[in-house]
């Protein structure tokens, strides 16, 4: 017998299942809207010229394969820290702070949550805004904090429920841990407007909350990397101490690489030492220290003036061409005679789009049209073209008129 | 001056120049990878890129496994060994002996590499133990004190055991001691969780290395075994590991992995793919994999011949006690026997840099330092008692 009998399947993963099914459909006209990694207008992966560069300049320099400090690599993580932050921010010019590399966004929410594990001790409690990303609850889990929510997003409207938010925030017991999406809200696209971003941090403020912002998306959201990161920026000079989690996987397409990082603000240099030190600790019994390859790419496209002006062209061409595939989706929809109102799509931000249809007719779009998506109705705008938003507009009028 | 320090504590391979080596065959691959324009950054599976996890266990296992054979065998792409230590870490902690057993008891060996402790500490088990291992007084293993902790464990304790090249003293069971511990590990229900970071670095040879982890599997264990590829591919920074699990048969592995899944998700969502692409394109070519054998047995055979040319000098010397443990000791590290009081004199007086363990890195000596290295180990010995 074996040690292992009792251990249960696990059960399978809904967006990879999305995947599964349109490999086997034959149907030439078939989508893939569940992927979440960006696509070009043909449909296809897409490698950054910056990257390819960066990836020549480091072939040709012939480095050693040495360890990385297990606070990663310094250029990169200070480079993120000033990316994140502005290079005018009083936080990270006085260096009250701490940046640590981590294993793409989801190692770097998992540094910061088993950080707050072992030291934020007033609560065990993070809230999440509803609907969130559907791994924030498990590696919040299993870090060993406990799940709370927060209203965010009105379902009758496809936008965001802000006095529900405001009103659920506000009694959310003080010293609690509440985790917000920097931009382009995953898996909703809906974000808060800046008049609204600034009650949420005189509100978080007013409540002494801890805030974790999640920033996947920075550049990628709207095409400008100081305007996806106002809101953590605004909350740092409102005097709220932030730690943030950023990925680099979607604004450098360096997916795979996982290139990210962890910062906590503190309240001066010492202490940002000694927390330092304390993430550290955490890391080492976790993977030692942090691969190499994407910090570097990301390190040189940042820290070279040519290659991070390149950048921040590629990136918003990135942005720009899912703004204008959500502009013809919605053009699209009127010419098939759609009565609907369709304005979320347009208002709605970043890779992801809750287009509001119900799960039965995304099991009409998945059957009928070979449109693959998850029930709850959300779509990656990447995997759409100029080439199948018409045939997708077609299918969603059919099943919704 | 530089010629006159001599660092012999990284945990890192160097050349006779003292250099960091980036292995020809590794230089090779990466041009390769850069040079195709058909790669691309796209996320790997969970559970990693599948070209790299199969070669991968089938290095440890061997071409010819009885159980690669029964498909009864999974692997999980992790970040380096560490990563493979907590990812199998962490599912015990959830799903061996019983469902969320924190209390299961994990031994490790006296002394081992100080990251055992933290790996399985953070991964839940609240009751870590130490096994007997270093006999300093012979300067070998303490077979019996081993295999009397074994005959005490608590039926079903998890034991941390090191492949080959055991660190940080470099003394490995030799085969008909391992059968031993084969032996009362299968009778009292022990859990081998293999460390392995040295496959072919220890000996120069793969399937040597691997010989004991092997052994486990014919003797028909289910096992764990982390695999590092830090140190024999010379990868150190790009986090290249392998957790390869050996299960009865298809059906639990099958769910095994499944639940490695969920587990990984929450810890790094899906590994990094640089390291796994040189690996696997090296180990599923014949020619670039004959070449990398090649390169693991200069690596090998440089360290083997430190050894032996620090053991002669000694005795050459005089120095006072036995010096055949450094080249009866294998791998990467040698526990020379100084003690701490020996070691600061080393440190201060002769800026040659070990841990206070008595612990060197034997990468650290070249054909340049080995009579300076000698000479002080010797006045270390003969002037501190």
């Amino acid at each position: 017998s074996s040690w292992w009998s009792h251990v249960e399947m696990g059960p399978p993963d809904p967006i990879l299942g999305v995947t599964e099914a349109f490999k086997r459909d034959t149907n030439s006209k078939k989508m893939n809207l569940g992927v979440g990694a960006y696509r070009d207008d043909n449909g296809k992966p897409y490698v950054l010229n910056c990257v390819r560069k960066a990836e020549a300049m480091i072939a040709s320099k012939k480095m050693d394969k040495e360890y990385l400090p297990i606070g990663g690599l310094a250029d990169f993580t200070r480079a993120s820290a000033e990316l994140a932050l502005g290079e005018n921010s009083e936080a990270f010019k006085s260096g009250r702070y701490v940046t640590v590399q981590g294993i793409s966004g989801t190692g770097s929410l998992r540094i910061g949550a088993n950080f707050l594990q072992r030291f934020f001790k007033s609560s065990r409690d993070v809230y999440l805004p509803k609907p969130s990303w559907g791994n924030h609850t498990p590696i919040f889990r299993d870090a060993g904090l406990q799940l709370q929510a927060y209203r965010y997003y009105d379902p009758k409207t496809c936008s965001l429920d802000f006095s529900g938010a405001m009103d659920d925030i506000s009694k959310i017991p003080e010293k609690s841990i509440i985790l917000l999406h920097a931009c382009a809200h995953n898996p909703t696209g809906v974000d808060p407007r800046q008049e609204q971003w600034k009650e949420l941090a005189a509100m978080v403020k007013k409540r002494n909350l801890l805030v974790y912002f999640d920033m996947a998306y920075q550049g990628f959201a709207s095409g400008d990397i100081n305007r996806d990161a106002w809101a953590v920026r605004y909350f740092i000079e409102q005097g709220i101490n932030v730690i943030l989690s950023q990925s680099y996987a979607k604004n450098m397409g360096l997916y795979g690489e996982r290139a990210g990082a962890f910062t906590v603000i503190c309240s001066d240099a010492e202490e940002a030492k000694r927390v330092e030190s304390q993430l550290k600790i955490l890391i080492r019994p976790m993977y030692s220290n942090p691969p190499l390859n994407g910090a570097r790419i990301a390190s040189l496209i940042l820290n070279t003036p040519d290659l991070r002006k390149e950048w921040l062209v590629e990136v918003k061409g990135m942005a720009d061409r899912i703004i204008s595939m959500r502009t013809q989706l919605v053009s699209n929809l009127k010419k098939e005679g759609s009565s609907h109102n369709w304005q979320h799509i347009t208002d709605q931000i970043g890779m992801f789009c809750f287009t509001g249809l119900k799960p039965e007719q995304v099991e009409r779009l998945i059957k009928e049209f070979s449109i693959y998506m998850t029930k709850d109705g959300r779509i990656s705008v990447a995997g759409v073209t100029s080439g199948n938003v018409g045939y997708l507009a077609h299918a969603i009028h059919q099943v919704t008129k | 001056g530089v010629g006159r320090t001599a660092l012999l504590l990284l945990a890192a391979y160097r050349t006779d120049e003292g250099q960091p080596w980036v292995l020809p065959v590794v230089k090779k691959v990466e041009q390769m990878i850069a040079n195709d324009n058909s790669l691309n950054h796209e996320y790997l599976p969970i559970l990693g890129l599948p070209e790299f996890r199969a070669n991968a266990s089938r290095i440890a296992l061997g071409d010819d496994s009885p159980a690669i054979k029964e498909n009864r065998i999974g692997s999980v792409q992790s970040l380096g060994g560490t990563g493979a230590l907590r990812i199998g870490a962490e599912f015990l902690r959830r799903w061996y002996n019983g469902n969320n057993n924190t209390a299961t008891p994990v031994y490790i060996s006296a002394p081992s590499w100080e990251n055992h402790n933290s790996v399985f500490v953070d991964a839940g088990f609240k009751d870590i133990r130490t096994y007997h291992y270093w006999d300093a007084a012979k300067r070998g293993l303490d077979l019996q004190g081993l295999l009397d902790d074994m005959e005490k464990a608590p039926e079903f304790s998890i034991f941390i055991l090191h492949a080959c090249a055991h660190n940080p003293t470099g003394t490995d069971p030799t085969p008909d001691q391992w059968k031993q511990i084969a032996a009362v590990m299968k009778r009292r229900f022990l859990f081998p969780f293999f460390d392995s970071a040295y496959q072919g670095f220890a000996s120069g040879s793969l399937d040597k290395d691997a010989w004991a982890v092997r052994y486990f599997v014919s003797e028909g264990f289910e096992l764990f075994c982390a695999q590092s590829f830090s140190k024999n591919f010379g990868l150190y920074n790009e986090r290249v590991g392998n957790l390869t699990v050996v299960g009865k048969d298809a059906d639990n592995v099958q769910r095994v992995l499944s639940q490695m899944e969920k587990i990984v998700r929450t810890t790094w969502s899906n590994p990094p793919s640089q390291g796994a692409r040189i690996v696997a394109t090296t180990l599923s070519s014949p020619q670039l994999f004959a070449e990398w054998k090649d390169n693991v047995k200069t690596m090998a055979d440089r360290v083997l011949l430190m050894r032996s040319e620090l053991r002669s000098r000694l005795e050459s010397l005089g120095t006072p006690g036995t010096w055949n443990h450094i080249t009866e000791q294998i791998g990467m590290f040698s526990f020379t026997g100084l003690n701490p009081k020996q070691v600061e004199y080393m440190i201060k007086e002769k800026h040659i840099y070990l841990m206070a363990s008595g612990r060197i890195n034997m990468c650290g000596l070249t054909t340049k330092n080995l009579d300076y290295v000698a000479k002080s180990i010797h006045e270390a010995v003969t002037k501190i008692q």
